[in-house]
């Protein structure tokens, strides 16, 4: 792998481009690999680079049905954020946070993280003490964030206005350090460096079942022929429970479409990141100058990848009383993703009823923020069986009610 | 958009009048149940990708609950029936057999 810097660039420039080599390489299936994922999502990519470059274990197979980093990972509004109420969730998401600061240099690949700042307007008297309430939890958890004033949400965001009379803006949840990164930098940075260590990115090859011996998974099949491993993680998002089902065991989990929309671009007018979680509806800048816009899940189990115009519709309304300048933006592109929501809508990380198999899913409408630290998270579990990170996030905390409540946290899903 | 044809009301209501009320004919385990049995009442759902038996309420309609066969891959709707029963009736059935034969569920209780 060649390394990226502004010298290459230079000289690249002196002989017209032609020097720049694949980002990653395509092979063909090994017989065999000490450790093979499932999914070439950012969260998979991500456990595949920490198991390498943590725990040296670099015999690795990221296997993916469709194209690397075109599920989940390239279908999200890119916000990073670690203001979550619960020990377990702060700890993870803070993590991944802290690893999003310097991860284009580790990754030599500019993920363009932009820790612009995360708002998350309170426009209830019942969001005012939650979100006091989670401001008090991080500062004994140490991630920094803060409560403030209508007047600093103004001067943060000028654009929006905080005295609506169905919406007013009553204060706002702060995070200095959240922001928003790349999507698809971050899976083809991962996939990159993944590459670079040896291991095989193996697209366009979707499992077909999950071969096991005396208990312990021993390999897969897949459209490309069988596969042997010691261990197996399953990195899949919304067809979790598919993957479960060919490893024999089930999962808490139910798949529901959530949708994105872009608008148009426009001028700068908007650098902070906003949720505005009572009208549900959150929106930030791009850098090309679109305004990009999420809202709430549909309420019904889906696997199509496109979701019900009318939650578009409910979105934008609220979000137009809110900002009443993007009121005559054109909407460019919506899209839609398949989620994997649990019972508490927090993720499970966790061992499985299969010796020798992991399941990493769960993440619901919230991962792309926690990519560094599930990934981290997840190759500690893999490598050594146990890891602080994902100790609470395991698949039989519903059975023992331990559950890690952020539905009830954020107001909503996140 | 989806939709659905009301059993009780008779309107083809589409989902704008509707709420999702999730999975069908879950088997209520309370006290006295096994940890088993109560924890995959709570939380284990078919999730399948493909026919799903679902609870439907015509919320700014009638205001009843029904249910609906309807495929999770495709969107297709199978049909719709009463709430007033424990699995699909036999027509609901036959329909979904013509368009995916070998279609199973958990058992019925």
């Amino acid at each position: 792998m060649k390394h990226y810097s502004a010298f290459a660039v230079a000289r690249e420039a002196l002989r017209y481009h032609t020097g720049w080599e694949r980002a990653w390489r395509s092979p063909e299936p090994k017989k065999r690999y000490d450790a093979i994922i499932v999914g070439a999502g950012g969260h998979g990519l991500a456990t595949a680079y920490y198991l390498g470059k943590n725990y040296g274990i670099q015999n690795v197979a990221v296997i993916e049905k469709g194209w690397l980093g075109g599920g989940n990972t390239g279908r999200n509004t890119t916000i990073i954020r670690s203001n979550y109420l619960q020990d377990p969730s702060a700890a993870i998401y803070e993590k991944a946070r802290s690893l999003y600061e310097d991860l284009s240099q580790d990754l030599n690949y500019n993920v363009m993280f932009s820790p612009r700042g995360v708002m998350m307007l309170a426009q209830t008297q019942h969001e005012i003490r939650g979100y006091q309430r989670t401001a008090h939890a991080n500062a004994l958890q140490g991630v920094q964030t803060e409560w403030i004033a209508p007047e600093r949400v103004k001067e943060l965001v000028p654009i929006i206005n905080i005295d609506g009379p169905r919406y007013p803006v009553l204060g706002a949840l702060w995070q200095e350090r959240g922001g928003t990164a790349r999507h698809d930098a971050v899976a083809w940075g991962y996939a990159r460096a993944c590459s670079a260590m040896g291991m095989d990115i193996i697209q366009q090859c979707e499992v077909t079942g999950v071969r096991q011996d005396n208990g312990r998974v021993v390999g897969v099949d897949t459209t490309k022929g069988a596969i042997d491993c010691d261990k197996l993680g399953i990195v899949v998002a919304g067809h979790s429970g598919q993957l479960a089902e060919m490893g024999g065991f089930r999962l808490p989990l139910e798949a529901i479409a959530l949708q994105a929309l872009v608008s148009e671009p426009i001028k700068p007018c908007m650098d902070v990141v906003v949720m505005a979680n009572t009208v549900h509806g959150y929106m930030s800048q791009s850098d090309k100058g679109e305004m990009v816009i999420g809202g709430g899940t549909d309420g019904f189990n889906n696997y199509t990848q496109r979701g019900s115009f009318h939650h578009i519709e409910e979105t934008v309304r609220a979000l137009v009383e809110t900002f009443p300048m993007i009121s005559r933006l054109k909407m460019l592109r919506q899209w839609g993703g398949i989620v994997d929501m649990t019972g508490d809508r927090s993720p499970i990380l966790s061992k499985t009823p299969l010796g020798g198999c992991f399941i990493n899913c769960g993440w619901g409408t919230g991962g792309f923020k926690a990519i560094p630290g599930s990934g981290w998270g997840m190759a500690q579990l893999m490598a050594t069986g146990h890891s602080p990170l994902t100790e609470a996030f395991t698949l039989d905390r519903f059975k023992e009610g331990r559950f890690i409540d952020e539905s009830v946290a954020a107001g909503v899903a996140h | 958009m989806l939709i659905l044809n009301c059993p009780y009301c008779g309107v083809d209501a589409e989902e704008t009048e509707l709420s999702a009320g999730g999975e069908a004919h879950l088997k209520r385990y309370g006290p006295g149940a096994s940890d088993e049995d109560f924890h995959d009442y709570l939380f284990m759902r078919e999730n399948p990708k493909d026919v799903h038996l679902e609870r439907w309420r015509h919320s700014n309609g009638c205001g009843k609950w029904f249910h609906a066969a309807r495929c999770t891959r495709t969107l297709e709707v199978f049909g719709t029936y009463s709430a007033q029963v424990y699995e699909p009736p036999q027509e609901i059935k036959d329909a979904i057999s013509a368009k995916r034969p070998g279609w199973t569920w958990r058992d019925f209780s």
